[in-house]
């Protein structure tokens, strides 16, 4: 288990690190950021990059902080900011007021574990886009846009253009992601997320993220993504329709639980019959709709 | 082709030049000939091999040996100050918490990391960041109880300080 | 509650009957005033270098100018292997060898540890595959290169033709055939006694279960390494890196390699811990001693994780169908059992030993009047299976406590009351089983079941931990209790020795063949020294592990260490302080008898005088020294301990399981263990082997599985798939060692702990899961992972 020879690059700039991976791009050139998914893969040698591309000495790739949406016409007025190097432990405190701050937080707290959340980056997750990821899941069901920078200039994509199958993204082979930026709700919003994995920090089987907000007793513009479950993460149309205009309440959440796991199909995968995997979103889209309407859910009441 | 590189581990500093395909483990054990940091599975599971980089507690086998060029490390070897133990080597020898000793120190230096936070972890944040390391002897109990135990005594030594 | 569990935070306490002291009994050593160390539980001789980063582990010896291996395996589970060609990987820069089966002509297979058997040896493992594969994983050639990382590169370029044979992966299935003439089954294991046939005709009523436990193993956290090392100027031939049984595999590997066992010399490490995997003779232990000394440079193996979890072996895959016949009152007449042990793809050195104590003790604890088994040893296209941590017993006590349990199911009593009815009772002990294992008659040595039993009800308060778990099922949550009955087997013998000597200094050194494998053996052998010698046990040093200190050894395995290792270092002790009391007494000019040795010094008996240093003794009996006279020279003695017999300690096991009904989630909140083990020398030691073994347990009843798939692909090859068990999946264990029933075949009374944690914890969890989803009888296969118990939960449903 140790990889195959690459050359390695640690640019000090965004400018030579893009240079750098334009001129190595062809030759399996790869982004490095925290490592921690990819060192692995390349230890059994699954992945055989020729060239390792080092961003974490890149000044100004760690900025973390909210920021008028520059995006006209989207409800959300500001954006949160996650640049390439920023770590999954920049979380494990609130990085903001209002219920988004909590729920990274608590999102965070699933991911593998401590040691790695020491390393680990929210993009570089992205990049990786494993489906049972926790970040793809709320860039997904939160309608991120990622920010993808190369020499050839910037485009930005809405997460359903970014992810595009298992272990792969629209990210161009020169291409960096050097932001996610993620809408932040209004106050008014409440955030509910469940997990469920084998054991506590392992890749999860199902999980769901639920956003609601309620206007005269009723919920409007609701969101469920769901993961690990399909080849990307995506919101269920199907169980959002459902919950559209509804009044909350438990049989509600149950019948929009159950919509959730019709509307999904699972990834074949050994030891793990589709008839389980939608039980699990049916459990996890309940329950991250009952954690979102209750007292665990984050956002004001 | 290598890359000339910098370690500074335990205080001591390291020249070495190294292949980048070479892990911090690798590097660590090989070329700076200190073995107590344990590899047990090469993919970021176990937790064997976490040493401490420039404070925070990681993997050292899934760190390139060239990306930690000019980091201050940690090692086990670096935890007793002379024939003195560090409080948490002495726990877990009181509290029996260990057998085998493979996983020991990758316990050890994940526990000093956390015991060296500014606010010192909880019960419930301890023993979901226990949780990232494996050990097959012991079942865990008696590493639980030992870092409590050193917990206290860390921290009753730094408050009358 | 009596002050005899261990509970998180507590020093273990050792409930002893009244009026048996701490101390080593029924020996001929006269009690010192202070407690001897015997019965303590002292911190370990072990961990200082352990805790300092100071061990050595096979990884962390190097030798000047070594080379380093790389295995080159097979892909696909079976298949004939027509050709390898190396000559890519021999065209890269610093590849030295590479090496296939035609290299290796005139080497015999890996031996049956336990001698030549014409039914399985036909079936033993090449060291490198000849002209079939018959696992993923299965060796076919061997790199030697200047770098580990060189020796991977090319062993990638290492390509094999291969043509696809038929996949056997269920060992239940139609037999296949090994080779011409060699069907997939070599042996059938029948064990019995009693009148079955007229047991079945005279019963009440029957019941009937099939039962399946997982493919698990020990997985050891540090993976297999082996060092050779040729040393040409003296002809000795060394292995690094040896575990277990290193005496054992020296004269193994002697007899393959055609050298005299005075020319190979196996030198334990630290090891990473054992649970039976470890030690083994594997094909890369004879490989890097044969590279060694053809290409004259030491030669350096580590197994890395992807190799440890397909190549290293695996355990328990059983299926059992079995059936017992029950008289009215709920007394078990008879119980019948047929099954098939999943052996993978070759025998391994422990031939069929693993499905032989399998059908040994599935009786457990019962009287059972009447028993048949009949075993079906069969071979798979799997990696090969052997012993792992109470081999045998996990898979039996599985199978006869789901028995159990549907029987008091069936007549709808208590299970424990069940129990109560078929238990032997002391008055019956010695017990003679009727049958025969691993050479061994089977005789319950000592034992009070039913005492243990009732200690472990009072510990928990069982009528008030029923009505708790009731009130909360009846609020929703499914929760349950389990509890499992099982005997132990330790002690294996037939005979072990050590040899202890005093030095000047009065330092003590024992020199053993036992072995080390983490589970504090150096502690346990100083303690039972220090104790019977009367010095401090932290001035004894334990050597074992060393071909070359001592000519005999039984290593570490089959529960012997602490017994067999233990006792004889009592009585090599008792003749070293036989004989230095004797030198005192002519040196101090006073009687035998009034001298005593406390702490390292023979005093006067009564006398507050200095008295003298061991040490000094030592001196006076050095062979210059005139003092000395006729006496044989030296201040050290042998001593042996043989048996005739197994010692059999016993135990209960309690789960309570929580379960999730929307993910399939089992989790164990609790989990108690009373068990006998006749007399503890370290509690604390005691104790943490059972909760290691518990932990271990859980594992193999919930999380840890090696599957394959129809291709015989195994889907378990790292640790993100091969589930161990965290601190998060442990619940707080608690532990009752009790000390009522001491073996009467030992000096000191003791009995094996290694073992005890880990035997009952899958039917205990069975049990438990049952319980808490009130659908008895429901867990009939291990490990109950979220998928099968999801699906138990929708039968029920649908």
């Amino acid at each position: 288990m140790r990889s195959v020879a690459f050359q390695y690059h640690a640019p000090r700039s965004l400018d030579e690190a893009l240079v750098t991976l334009a001129q190595v791009a062809a030759e399996d050139g790869r982004i490095i950021a925290g490592g921690q998914s990819l060192v692995p893969t390349m230890a059994f040698r699954f992945v055989r990059p020729g060239h390792l591309v080092d961003i974490n000495r890149v000044a100004g790739l760690d900025r973390l902080h909210a920021e008028a949406s520059t995006v006209p016409g989207r409800t959300a007025a500001s954006e949160l900011v996650i640049g390439a190097t920023v770590r999954h432990a920049a979380f494990h405190r609130p990085v903001l007021a209002g219920p988004l701050g909590p729920l990274l937080t608590e999102v965070a707290s699933h991911i593998a574990h401590y040691p790695i959340r020491m390393r680990g980056t929210f993009c570089g997750s992205l990049a990786h886009a494993d489906p049972a990821s926790e970040w793809c899941l709320v860039a997904s069901t939160l309608d991120a846009r990622l920010v993808l920078r190369s020499v050839r200039g910037e485009r930005i994509l809405e997460a359903d253009e970014f992810f595009t199958g298992v272990m792969s993204t629209a990210i161009e082979p020169d291409e960096l992601l050097v932001e996610a930026r993620i809408p932040i709700p209004n106050p008014g919003v409440r955030l509910g997320f469940d997990e469920f994995s084998r054991r506590r920090g392992d890749f999860a089987l199902a999980m769901a993220l639920v956003s609601l907000e309620c206007v005269d007793g009723r919920v409007r513009s609701p969101r469920i993504g769901v993961s690990g479950v399909e080849d990307r993460p995506r919101r269920i149309a199907e169980a959002e329709a459902l919950l559209d205009g509804r009044i909350p309440a438990d049989d509600l959440f149950r019948a929009v639980a159950r919509a959730a796991a019709a509307a999904v199909d699972p990834l074949e995968q050994p030891q793990l019959p589709a008839i389980y995997r939608r039980e699990l979103v049916e459990s996890s889209v309940r329950r991250a709709l009952e954690r979102a309407w209750g007292p665990t859910g984050h956002g004001a009441r | 082709m290598k890359h000339p590189i910098t370690l500074t581990i335990n205080g001591h500093r390291h020249d070495v030049e190294v292949e980048p395909r070479r892990t911090l483990a690798d590097v660590i054990r090989e070329e700076c000939r200190l073995t107590g940091t344990h590899v047990g599975c090469e993919h970021g599971v176990c937790g064997a091999c976490t040493v401490i980089v420039d404070g925070d507690p990681v993997r050292a086998c899934l760190v390139f040996a060239v990306q930690a060029e000019g980091a201050q490390i940690r090692t086990v070897e670096g935890l007793a100050q002379g024939a003195q133990l560090h409080p948490l080597q002495q726990a877990f020898i009181d509290h029996h918490a260990l057998q085998c000793g493979f996983c020991t120190a990758g316990f050890l230096m994940l526990s000093t990391a956390l015991l060296e936070r500014p606010a010192p972890p909880d019960d419930v944040e301890l023993q979901e960041a226990l949780s990232s390391n494996l050990c097959r002897c012991t079942g865990y109990k008696n590493i639980l109880l030992a870092v409590r135990a050193a917990s206290k005594v860390m921290h009753a030594t730094s408050e009358a300080a | 509650m009596s002050a005899a569990i261990a509970a998180a935070g507590e020093t273990p306490v050792v409930d002893r009957p009244s009026g048996v002291p701490a101390a080593v009994p029924g020996t001929a050593a006269p009690r010192t005033a202070r407690p001897g160390p015997f019965g303590q539980s002292v911190t370990r001789l072990e961990d200082l270098p352990l805790v300092r980063g100071q061990a050595r582990f096979a990884a962390d010896l190097s030798f000047p100018h070594q080379l380093h291996m790389r295995i080159v395996r097979s892909p696909v589970a079976h298949a004939r292997l027509l050709g390898v060609d190396a000559s890519e990987a021999l065209a890269l820069r610093g590849v030295v060898a590479v090496w296939t089966a035609q290299d290796l002509v005139g080497i015999p297979c890996i031996p049956l540890r336990e001698g030549p058997s014409a039914e399985l040896d036909p079936y033993l493992q090449p060291i490198l595959a000849r002209d079939r594969v018959r696992y993923v994983g299965d060796p076919v050639a061997a790199v030697f290169a200047t770098d580990p990382f060189i020796a991977e590169d090319a062993a990638e370029r290492v390509s094999l033709d291969l043509e696809s044979l038929p996949v056997l992966t269920d060992a239940t299935a139609a037999l296949g055939e090994f080779a011409p003439g060699l069907p997939t089954q070599p042996t059938t294991i029948r064990k019995g006694y009693g009148d079955i046939d007229a047991a079945f005709a005279r019963a009440a009523f029957t019941v009937e279960l099939e039962l399946a436990t997982g493919r698990h193993s020990g997985v050891p956290l540090e993976t297999r390494g082996a060092i050779g090392r040729y040393d040409a100027a003296r002809d000795v031939l060394e292995l690094h890196g040896a575990a277990k049984v290193p005496h054992r595999n020296r004269d193994a590997l002697a007899r393959m390699l055609g050298r005299s066992p005075h020319t190979i010399h196996l030198f334990e490490l630290h090891v990473g811990g054992g649970f039976g995997v470890r030690g083994e003779i594997y094909p890369e232990d004879v490989l890097v001693l044969l590279a060694a000394m053809r290409l004259e440079r030491p030669v350096k193996w580590i197994e890395d994780r992807y190799e440890a979890l397909m190549t290293t072996n695996q355990s328990r895959e059983q299926v059992h169908r079995v059936r017992a016949a029950v008289a009215a009152d709920g007394f078990v007449l008879a119980m019948d059992d047929e099954f098939f042990h999943d052996q993978g793809a070759y025998v391994r050195t422990h031939g069929d030993r693993v499905a032989d104590m399998t059908a040994g003790i599935l009786p457990g604890g019962y009287v059972l009047p009447a028993y048949r088994v009949t075993g079906h040893y069969r071979l798979t296209n799997k990696t090969p299976a052997a012993t792992y941590r109470a081999p045998g017993r996990f898979e039996s006590s599985f199978v006869r406590e789901r028995l159990f349990d549907a029987i008091a199911q069936r007549m709808g009593i208590d299970p424990i009351e069940l129990r109560r009815r078929n238990l032997i009772r002391p008055e019956q002990m010695p017990f003679p089983r009727g049958i025969e294992t691993i050479e061994d008659n089977i005789v319950f040595d000592s034992g009070d079941y039913p005492l243990l039993l009732q200690k472990t009800l009072d510990a928990l308060d069982w009528p008030r931990l029923q009505a708790d778990l009731q009130a909360r099922r009846a609020q929703g949550e499914a929760v349950g209790v389990g509890l499992a009955c099982f005997v132990e087997k330790s002690g294996l013998g037939p005979a072990d020795g050590v040899r202890i000597t005093v030095d000047f200094t009065g330092a003590v050194e024992v020199v053993t063949g036992g072995a080390s494998v983490g589970q504090g053996f150096e502690t346990v052998v100083a303690q039972i020294c220090a104790s019977t010698l009367g010095v401090d046990y932290r001035r004894v040093r334990v050597a074992h592990g060393r071909t070359d200190r001592i000519q005999y050894g039984v290593g570490a395995h089959a529960g012997r260490a602490t017994v067999m290792t233990g006792s004889a270092t009592h009585n090599a002790a008792l003749r070293v302080r036989a004989k230095a009391l004797d030198m005192a007494a002519s040196m101090l000019g006073c009687a035998i008898e009034g001298l005593d040795i406390v702490d390292g010094r023979v005093i006067r008996r009564g006398d507050s005088g200095p008295g003298l240093a061991l040490g000094d003794v030592a001196s006076a009996l050095a062979p210059t020294a005139r003092a000395r006279g006729e006496r044989e020279p030296g201040l050290t003695a042998e001593g042996w301990y043989e048996t005739p017999s197994m010692t059999y300690p016993y135990g209960v096991h309690v789960a309570v399981v929580r379960v999730d009904r929307d993910t399939g989630a089992a989790r164990v909140e609790r989990f108690f263990v009373g068990y006998d083990v006749g007399r503890a020398v370290n509690p604390m030691l005691v104790e943490g082997q059972i909760v290691g073994g518990v932990a271990q347990g859980i594992g193999g009843a919930l999380l840890e599985e090696f599957a394959y798939d129809e291709n015989g692909e195994p889907l378990a090859v790292t640790l993100a798939d091969y589930l161990l068990p965290t601190l998060d999946d442990i619940p707080p264990v608690e532990v009752m060692i009790t000390e009522d029933a001491p073996s009467p075949l030992n000096p000191l009374g003791i009995k094996g702990a290694g073992e005890a944690g880990i035997n009952g914890v899958g039917a205990a969890i069975a049990a438990a899961i049952d319980d808490a989803i009130g659908q008895p009888g429901a867990v009939t296969r291990l490990p109950v992972t979220p998928v099968r118990l999801k699906a138990l939960l929708r039968q029920r449903a649908g």
